[in-house]
């Protein structure tokens, strides 16, 4: 079977998320490496910055509009994107690893009977076949993965395939209406947490722990992230406490994160913590404790008192 | 209501992963095996839907004999019955997932909760594919669960929100932490678990569509250095962050 790789790209209000460019560059160098065609399609949105993604190589996007399909549905986008792909025969499928392509990818999987692997870091060829590596067991183990199906479907990391600069920008992109979407499945609503940068498509994070000895205290670490243009990030005692969110918890059971820069206030870095967070790129910790376990994997490490140590850090962020 | 939840044993999070010496899966030595930490969110509303509406809540897990202790782990929680889908080889989601839709028709279950992921291989896919396989609706990582009749409107986790989902069932629902507060195990419970008869079937096989190849320790990331111990070190973090990190 002759390769084709897909690119599914992805819409928020109606502009393209960054993941999808990383998904881009790498989908191009894998068709480079494998010698094959490629294509990305989008589904829904009135987006005007499509050309940007001919930036990253691929020559040909197809737009799927129906206005109803700017909300996400998983039995509409199913049905959508596994038709066209059938259409224009590829049997090599990427997405982001975001709420979207988590959900979306295994569903396009079983359609297509095809094997799938997720949240992939690193995608290298190999006689022909594409070898995936992934983290599992939080992060403490790695496997390489191979599809050994016709059809392979693989998501993406976010954060981790660096899109660099634009290659060329002469694509095609064509615009084809939808009719008859399957909606059995089907959101209502989108309910947006007010105003804020998600921990989980940050690049820079400023994340708390109980060492910020309560939920008031959580000022400074907000005060830090805003010079910074940084997420704010919280250890699972905090998000347990009520101090924060659970939408704002990193590791085992909340986020995983790829961050360029990772700054751990007050946070031990347990292991259930470490699995969310330690593939970021630089990671600094202000802790106390100068045996606590994050400056095991600490790029640079303050031993003081975050009650210290951090409006100092804002004030010299401000010069 | 005929309810199922499926639930994974899997290794405790705490634990040490050491590669075995075939280079493609851990080495079990000295690692705990607990009841997947999202399964017990699946239980607890499983439960709790069946409390509202009546009907049965049955437990499948593919696996060993060790499994049991997790099957029986929800039992005590409170679930009717369990089932051991018995499997010796080695699985990947997709023939996972098709033998779990097999029993899941079987028991004719028009509702299933599943964790969103098992902290294993951490794929947070079995739920959409499994459904995919029964033709059943599906909504991943959700944090709020209502059914009305057969209408179910759940909501999900999204990056910077969340999204309002509407669908019917038959449905498969995954797990995410938030969504409930998983009950202890009563001591009545506990016990009435004891008496349970884990019924034991061999599971389907289905062709694997991957295989693993390798298996790695991730290099590990060099501690750095503690560079002072008080804000006297701030200027130099920021002049490392700048000019050799180069991240702001
Ligand atoms: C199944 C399971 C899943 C889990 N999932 C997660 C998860 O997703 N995310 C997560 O984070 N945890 C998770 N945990 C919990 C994890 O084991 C730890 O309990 C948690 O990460 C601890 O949070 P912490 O570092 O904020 O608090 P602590 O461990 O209490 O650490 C506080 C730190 O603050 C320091 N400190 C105190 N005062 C100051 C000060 N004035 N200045 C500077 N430093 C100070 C202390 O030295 C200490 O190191 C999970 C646990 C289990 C069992």
């Amino acid at each position: 079977m002759t390769n084709k790789i897909l690119v599914i790209l992805e819409q928020r209000d109606n502009n393209i998320k960054k993941v999808s460019y990383e998904v881009s560059k790498a989908g191009f160098e894998l068709s480079q490496k494998l010698n094959c065609a490629i294509e990305a399609v989008i589904v829904g949105g009135e987006i005007n910055d499509l050309s940007k993604i001919g930036n990253y190589g691929i020559k040909k996007i197809t737009h799927l509009k129906n206005s109803e399909l700017n909300k996400y549905s998983s039995s509409a986008y199913t049905k959508t994107i596994v038709e066209f792909l059938n259409e224009i025969g590829a049997n090599i499928i990427l997405i982001g690893n975001t709420s979207l392509g988590k959900d979306l990818a295994p569903r396009i999987a079983a359609k297509l009977d095809a094997g799938i692997a997720v949240d992939v870091i690193k995608i290298e060829t190999s006689e022909n076949n594409i070898i995936a590596t992934r983290p599992i067991y939080a992060g403490k183990a790695l496997v390489d993965i191979k599809i050994n199906s016709e059809k392979k479907v693989f998501t993406i990391r976010p954060n981790v395939f660096n899109p660099g600069e634009p290659t060329e920008n002469n694509s095609e992109i064509i615009v084809k209406e939808i009719s008859s979407p399957d909606f059995s499945t089907k959101v209502i609503e989108v309910k947006k947490a007010e105003g804020k940068l998600d921990v989980a498509e940050a690049s820079l994070i400023v994340s708390g722990g109980r060492g910020m000895k309560e939920a008031a205290n959580f000022k400074l670490v907000e005060d830090l992230a805003e010079v910074l243009g940084a997420a704010v990030g919280a250890s699972r005692a905090v998000v347990d406490a009520g101090w924060r969110p659970h939408a704002e918890q990193v590791g085992q059971t909340g986020k995983t994160v790829s961050p360029n820069l990772y700054i751990a206030l007050g946070i031990s870095g347990a292991i259930q913590h470490l699995a969310g967070m330690r593939s970021s790129k630089c990671i600094v910790a202000i802790n106390k404790d100068a045996d606590a376990p994050i400056f095991q994997i600490a790029d640079y490490g303050i031993a003081g008192d975050v009650f210290e140590v951090v409006p100092a850090l804002i004030a010299e962020l401000k010069k | 209501m005929k309810i199922a939840v499926c639930v994974s044993h899997v290794p405790d999070t705490a634990a040490k992963i050491k590669i075995g010496s075939d280079a493609k899966s851990i080495d079990p030595t000295d690692v705990t095996y607990i009841l997947n930490p999202y399964d017990e969110f699946a239980i607890e509303e499983a439960l709790k839907t069946k409390e509202k509406f009546g009907g049965e809540v049955v437990i499948i897990s593919l696996g060993n004999e060790s499994n049991k202790e997790s099957v029986r782990k929800a039992l005590a929680m409170g679930a009717d019955n369990g089932i051991l889908l018995k499997d010796s080889g080695i699985r990947d989601s997709i023939s996972l997932s098709k033998a779990l839709a097999e029993e899941i028709k079987l028991q004719n279950a028009d509702l299933v909760f599943m964790g969103k992921q098992a902290v294993d291989y951490d794929n947070s896919i079995t739920g959409q594919l499994t459904a995919e396989f029964l033709g059943f609706n599906c909504v991943s990582v959700v944090i709020k669960f209502d059914i009305d009749g057969n209408k179910i409107t759940a909501e999900r986790e999204i990056e910077g929100g969340k999204e309002i989902v509407e669908t019917s069932i038959p449905a498969i629902i995954t797990c995410q932490k938030g969504l409930n507060e998983p009950r202890y195990a009563s001591l009545k419970g506990i016990m009435a678990a004891k008496k349970k008869v884990i019924e034991e079937k061999n599971a389907s096989v289905f062709e694997n569509k991957s295989e693993v190849i390798q298996m790695s320790k991730p290099v590990g990331k060099q501690a750095g250095k503690i560079i002072g111990k008080d804000s006297s070190a701030v200027p130099e973090l920021v002049r490392l962050l700048k000019e050799e990190a180069k991240v702001i």
